[in-house]
């Protein structure tokens, strides 16, 4: 089982998790604003709404850990410590990009900051972070892998070789599903045989929770717990959050797929309004103050990727291989 | 210099690789203490432990896709895919991840890894475990595919792969498996080049570019044509992607006439690449219209003789090119 962890979060890492879900809710209005204006070339996938998962899990984190991410993956990208510059410049195709402006929303990596990449092939970031924590496990690192996924990557094949190999070899890694409601175009039940996806864990002979993805801090506590018990040895967990997402799959999804019902509720799943009420009275103001400056540092970023240059024609053939050997 | 089989340079590569460098690990199924279904990873085991020699479960996309992840993040990992039919079941990691990841992070990493895997019939393996998929590989930019036929070119191309950083795919023949050849003495290190090709045969009346165990067949076949009066120069590609299109048209631009020889299937295949190259870069030169010599566009049958008449014989090969050599003359 995991274990708990402290019950109250000191003021430094409630005002941690609650910057980082600010950044995330100004980046991705931002993006969406930017994409409708025709700013942002090719399609984006936001996480509105999700925002308590990304942020959550990533401060359970070290800086030397490791994430792999998905197509959904700018709040993952953020939470672990990407600059909001880069990430920006990435998205309207500049050079400054993390990619150099060649690769987009889909693959922003920061391997520096511990980001092995955000990936538009679902599932790999399963099989990828279980090839992290393999990579970890060998030098003797005493660091942790989350691998996020959502529950369409739940029914692929990939995420049952990824969780029974990271059993069979007892590595350290999270895997954490963020259940948003829908996979692509179509909701859970089309996707999800099971009730919840943590129940699947015990097929792998490890832990399975799931917790309320409106919720930061109950995040927080199921990743912390199942790192610690990761760099102790003690193997793979699966944390399942529960989640909604606000937008369509795609900036421009029409979302015809989501019920009246469904979205009247949705308008009310809000992880930032959640941990404001968790404060304490008289911590309004300052909530407040943390939002408007992480609103801040976004548009500034945007202000700033928007002014860049796109990559140059020799950029084509760049990276395609590395250089030749070394030894 | 040592004599020693196709599988064992195989092993010594890894072995030696492994010696030099505690990033290069070993995984695939049964490649542990079992030793492999040709043997070909005796020894590693015993020799490394199971930290570094790992076997796996029967989980090729999976397996593969870990190896990616273990690549950009320190490791240098070896993974063996038994049959090269099987590299199907990995195709997402191999051709979305590893080839694209440096590109697709900006230079922020290298993949370093080397998947090699046995293919190509001749064993009467039947349909999914015969098929030689070299041109599926070299399609795709990232990806370096090469395809040594002696063990000399095992040794010294596998160690190059392992030093290589960026994601090698190395197909060996299983018809290969037990011939033999020369190799430097144990202590004498030997580390090829990848992206050379070799002339193994001079001559001046024809090029016969083969690739794999049809290296072994071609040559096989310029014995008949020296026979036959025709002065046949085998070049063995070695190497897939890079390919080494200037050795073969050198050797074009002496003889005037080109066939290429193998085992993938012909439409798309090397030999197209091959011939489209030659074509665009020597058309004046050439006496006659190069020639590929493939297997049929049909599966390959289990049935002896059918796979007989499925592969180019050295005899098919002879015929073929005394056409084309007389042609013109």
């Amino acid at each position: 089982m995991l274990t708990m962890v402290e019950d109250n979060l000191s003021q430094e890492l409630t005002d941690l998790i609650f910057t980082t879900m600010c950044e995330i809710r100004a980046f991705e209005l931002i993006a969406s604003e930017r994409y409708k204006n025709g700013d942002l070339p090719g399609f984006i996938h936001l996480s509105l709404g999700q925002e308590a998962c990304a942020a959550g899990a990533c401060a359970a984190l070290e800086r030397e850990d490791l994430i792999t991410s998905t197509h959904r993956g700018h709040g993952h990208c953020l939470a672990k410590g990407a600059d909001p510059n880069r990430m920006m410049a990435e998205l309207f195709a500049k050079q400054q990009g993390y990619s150099k402006g060649r690769a987009g929303s889909m693959h922003i990596a920061d391997v520096a900051a511990g980001v092995l990449g955000a990936n538009g092939i679902v599932g790999q970031s399963m099989g990828l972070g279980v090839g992290a924590a393999l990579s970890l496990q060998i030098r003797h690192q005493p660091n942790v892998v989350i691998a996020f996924f959502g529950e369409g990557a739940s029914g692929a094949g990939i995420a049952h070789e990824a969780m029974n190999i990271a059993a069979l070899w007892k590595l350290p890694i999270i895997f954490f599903c963020e259940v948003n409601r829908y996979a692509e175009l179509s909701p859970y039940e089309v996707h999800v045989s099971t009730p919840t996806v943590a129940e699947r864990s015990v097929a792998y002979g490890f832990p399975g929770v799931t917790v309320d993805g409106e919720d930061a801090v109950e995040v927080y506590r199921a990743v912390k717990a199942a790192a610690d018990r990761a760099r102790s040895g003690g193997g793979p967990s699966l944390v399942e959050a529960r989640t909604y997402r606000w937008q369509g799959h795609y900036e421009g999804d029409p979302q015809v797929y989501k019920t009246d019902r469904e979205r009247a509720e949705g308008q009310h799943f809000d992880p930032i309004a959640k941990m404001r009420e968790r404060g304490a009275a008289g911590t309004e103001q300052h909530f407040t103050g943390l939002q408007k400056e992480a609103e801040r540092r976004i548009q500034a970023a945007a202000l700033w990727a928007s002014g860049l240059q796109s990559p140059p024609p020799a950029a084509l053939l760049e990276d395609v291989y590395a250089e030749a050997y070394h030894g | 210099m040592a004599r020693i089989k196709y599988y064992q340079a195989l092993t010594r590569a890894i072995r030696e690789e492994m010696e030099r460098d505690e990033r290069v690990i070993l995984m695939g199924e049964d490649v542990g203490a079992s030793g492999g279904i040709f043997a070909q990873t005796k020894g590693l085991h015993a020799a490394f432990g199971s930290q570094r020699v790992r076997d796996t479960p029967i989980a090729e996309n999976g397996f593969v896709s870990a190896a990616v992840g273990a690549a950009m993040t320190g490791l240098r990992p070896i993974v063996e895919i038994g049959f090269e039919d099987f590299v199907t079941c990995c195709m997402e990691p191999l051709v979305n991840q590893a080839a694209k990841l440096r590109y697709m992070l900006g230079g922020q990493v290298s993949v370093p890894m080397v998947l090699y895997t046995f293919g190509g019939g001749g064993v009467n393996a039947g349909p999914q475990h015969s098929q030689s998929l070299a041109a599926w590989f070299a399609h795709v930019p990232g990806l370096k595919v090469i395809m040594p036929s002696t063990p000399e070119d095992v040794l010294g191309l596998v160690k190059a792969a392992i030093r290589d950083d960026n994601p090698v795919i190395c197909l060996l023949s299983k018809k290969l498996i037990g011939t033999s050849g020369e190799v430097p003495d144990t202590g004498t290190e030997l580390v090829g080049s990848i992206g050379e090709a070799k002339i193994v045969r001079p001559g001046c009346d024809v090029t016969i570019a083969a690739v794999g165990q049809m290296v072994l067949t071609a040559l096989k076949a310029s014995d008949f044509l020296a026979d036959r009066g025709i002065d046949a120069e085998v070049v063995d590609l070695r190497s897939v992607s890079p390919l080494d299109i200037s050795t073969v048209l050198q050797s074009v631009c002496r003889t005037r006439r080109l066939a290429v020889v193998h085992e993938g299937h012909g439409p798309f295949g090397i030999g197209a690449e091959v011939v489209a190259q030659i074509s665009e870069r020597a058309f004046g030169q050439l006496r006659s219209p190069p020639l590929r010599i493939t297997p049929p566009f049909a599966p390959s049958p289990f049935t002896p003789s059918l796979e007989q008449l499925y592969l180019p014989s050295a005899e098919r090969i002879a015929d073929a090119v005394s056409h084309l050599a007389m042609e013109a003359r």
